[in-house]
């Protein structure tokens, strides 16, 4: 095979027995790789009613048959596995260099299963393959954690590997690999945690093979132009990063403001990509064979937030910066540091502290609960603390590493969640673009923005710009970007190569690298058998139509100030339309011709 | 005059889109452990380097090849290997200061930079010109300016 290696590594951690086994070529083609066909190996094995902390439970790392190649900015890998924060398939998907390893060690994908007696680290070198004690690994955190390894395997392997919070099986963990980069949403971690498994570190020797290299150079080359060509893909995201997102949506009020209480804050600008490219910034990073360069490695020196790492992207200065009402970026930075040292999920712990803060603006909690913790909005030492608590499992901090749908029920006010599926939203306001709101609430892994992102059409113009106040054509919108992106994330492109290219470039990349034709629709369309089949796994799972909403504030309560005041999300309008688009039936369900079309039935 | 490859470390991401560019236009394939440059990255920091031969005049490699496969040709400037005379005995390899001849067990060949004949492939690749080929003497001088580009600036604010 080309792009593919054509294996997949399994390997039971309650018996500790290694097997290798020869991907299945139709269904590679069909499912492309990564999201997709780590999707189709747990609908065939795994039953979605499984408790996603038990044994019966399998981790699925996969990358991409672009992963590894030098396709512009395609060296993706997906954790796929059942999310324990919302109970749907999970597929979360990161860049680093951890991905591309997987695949030079000889393996598309690595499938774990069961659950080690012990805590152990697998090290993979191409054909070998251990299971080794993690006992003396096993509480440290990310950075400590990697360096450790680098120096008793090798020192260029790479390491993807839980924190605290992980080992915690927090219901917000994320799986960390190459140090900075995160798997980070629908708790991911817990998975790797509940499975006593603190890392897994590979290094290979091999190839990734290409079908036709005259014709993958070319599509390479046009696609790397074009790229580099487009303002946000080749200028933008280096310059600012996804943080150049602050301004831009405060500018037009879906900045989500107070655990989404408002819709924009007056001093955003503090918290954005711009003040951070002047002050801590230090270069832009990228992950492999990325052209696009958006990573952000910077430093604080204020001596109360004093530290270094990567980050924040944009969903992660509104978390902790104005979703909390905090226009202190270097806060908001230490408190990146802290989820990417712990291995949190930045999204969902922001919003999480957020939804703290609100319930102890309104007396629901008060200092007893929190022990001491003074969580009033715009109190950035008491959000920094938070996060650490939350990440390493301490005093109220055990509360928060729940996620917010948890934490706000354990108060009887669930409705203070600001969630999908339980799992939080990230930083644009559904009232103010219609749009996204839809993309939330039928998303397959909840509040989720990266797997339908409207708001290239609907905020940034690209590639074309739509109304974001109408609720017109939003549907077929919605549906298509989550089929595309369904199909790119399996592929291992990044989701901001769409600032160049589109559906026709990444047909003739994947059709050059793999010998197999892909056309435009034809790429689109396994998006869509993608996404229906993720469909099919929640309504087993015990999910239903019912879940495909907002919370109730988004629907009734309008921004308060700003360009979009009044605006409320006109999701009930939309969503008949939207399973209309799909082919569903009224109650959400694919219909059998649908599945049939797709060959799903 | 002749030509070399110039590194900006401060300009690197960390991307390594080099490593698999020079994989490709030598080996035809994607393995970086069969490239001839390498980016090291220091993941705290956030800081790379990229590590290619650097092509010395007074080469240790050339001097310590027994066959006399490494040699500098002095048309180009450039340290070359012939493979058709190396015998793999990787006496190059052991006495690189910069580590920057390797042994490839798989194809059983050294791998050492051949600025692929004049147009490298890194250099072209590269996203953010961390790595260019450049006229050697005009190359100092830019490197140059820029330095006295920061001392200018620094003496401006005294």
């Amino acid at each position: 095979m080309h792009g593919w290696t054509g294996k997949i590594l399994r390997i039971d951690l309650s018996t500790g027995k290694i097997t290798t086994e020869a991907l299945k070529t139709d269904l590679a083609r069909d499912y492309i790789g990564a999201r997709g066909l780590g999707t189709k190996y747990m609908y065939d094995e795994v039953d979605p009613t499984v408790d996603p902390l038990s044994p019966a439970n399998k981790l699925i790392f996969a990358s991409g048959p672009m992963t590894g190649t030098f396709a512009p900015s395609a060296g993706r890998y997906d954790v796929v596995t059942k999310g324990p924060l919302t109970g749907t398939i999970a597929a979360s998907n990161s860049g680093g260099a951890w991905g591309p390893e997987l695949k030079y060690a000889g393996y598309d994908m690595l499938i774990l299963e069961g659950r080690s007696p012990k805590p152990v680290y697998l090290w993979i070198q191409d054909d070998k393959v251990e299971i080794r004690n993690a006992a003396h690994l096993w509480g440290k955190d990310v950075p400590e954690t990697t360096e450790a390894l680098n120096a008793e395997t090798a020192n260029d392997a790479k390491i993807a590997c839980i924190g605290p919070a992980g080992e915690n099986l927090s219901f917000i963990a994320s799986i960390m690999n190459d140090m900075q980069r995160a798997a980070g949403r629908t708790g991911v971690g817990a998975v790797m945690g509940s499975k006593n498994l603190k890392a897994v570190v590979v290094r290979g020797t091999g190839a990734v093979t290409v079908a036709d290299k005259t014709a993958f150079l070319a599509a390479v080359s046009k696609a790397s132009t074009m790229i580099k060509e487009h303002p946000v893909g080749g200028t933008g995201l280096r310059l600012y990063g996804t943080n150049v997102l602050v301004n831009i949506l405060n500018s037009v009020g879906g900045l989500p403001t107070g655990n989404f209480q408002d819709g924009h804050f007056e001093t955003a600008d503090k918290v954005g990509g711009e003040t951070l490219a002047a002050n801590q910034l230090q270069r832009p990073k990228g992950c492999f064979s990325c052209i696009i360069s958006c990573g952000r490695a910077t430093k604080v020196n204020h001596p109360k937030y004093k530290g270094e790492g990567e980050g924040p992207e944009y969903e992660t200065a509104w978390g902790f910066g104005p979703d909390c009402r905090i226009d202190n970026l270097d806060a908001v930075i230490k408190a990146n540091y802290y989820c990417n040292e712990y291995g949190l999920d930045t999204i969902s712990m922001g919003s999480t502290v957020a939804c703290a803060m609100e319930l102890f603006d309104r007396g629901i909690i008060t200092l007893d609960d929190t022990e001491g913790l003074e969580l009033t909005f715009g109190n950035a030492d008491a959000m920094v603390e938070a996060v650490r608590l939350a990440g390493v499992g301490q005093g109220f901090g055990k509360k928060l590493a729940l996620g917010s749908y948890r934490l706000a029920s354990l108060y009887g006010h669930p409705e203070l969640s600001m969630t999908v599926k339980k799992q939080e939203m990230p930083a644009y306001d559904p009232r103010a673009v219609q749009g996204i709101g839809l993309n939330y609430a039928t998303n397959n892994r909840g509040g989720c923005h990266v797997r339908g992102y409207t708001i290239s059409p609907e905020v940034l113009g690209v590639p074309v710009k739509v109304d974001k106040d109408s609720i017109d054509g939003k549907a077929e919108l919605v549906a298509l970007f989550q089929n595309l992106t369904a199909a790119l994330d399996s592929s291992g492109s990044c989701l901001f190569a769409t600032f160049g290219i589109g559906a026709p470039e990444f047909a003739e990349l994947m059709t050059a690298l793999t010998g197999f034709a892909y056309t435009g629709d034809s790429f689109i369309e396994a998006g869509e058998r993608i996404w229906n089949l993720e469909r099919l796994w929640n309504l087993k799972a015990g999910l239903t139509a019912a879940d495909d909403t907002l919370p109730p504030r988004l629907l009734s309560e309008p921004i308060v100030t700003g360009p979009s005041k009044g605006a409320v999300s006109r999701l009930p309008e939309m969503l008949p339309l939207y399973y209309g688009v799909r082919g569903w039936d009224a109650n959400g369900v694919p219909t059998p011709e649908k599945l049939s079309a797709l060959a799903l039935a | 005059m002749s030509m070399m490859l110039m590194i900006h470390p401060d300009k690197c991401t960390g991307c390594r889109n080099c490593e698999l560019a020079c994989s490709m236009e030598h080996e035809g394939d994607f393995r970086p452990k069969a490239s001839r440059i390498h980016v090291y990255t220091w993941e705290r920091e956030g800081f790379s380097v990229p590590m290619m031969c650097q092509q010395c005049k007074d080469a240790a490699c050339t001097t310590v090849c027994m066959p006399k496969a490494m040699h500098r040709n002095p048309a180009n400037g450039q340290v070359e290997l012939d493979q058709s005379k190396c015998i793999g005995c990787k006496m190059c390899v052991q006495a690189c200061p910069f580590g920057c001849a390797s042994w490839d067990f798989l194809g059983s060949q050294i791998l050492k930079c051949d600025t692929c004949g004049g147009d490298p492939a890194c250099a072209t690749i590269c996203p953010t010109h961390a790595l260019e080929w450049v006229e050697d003497t005009v190359s100092a001088q830019a490197r140059k300016r820029s330095f006295a580009t920061k001392l200018k600036n620094a003496f401006a604010e005294v």
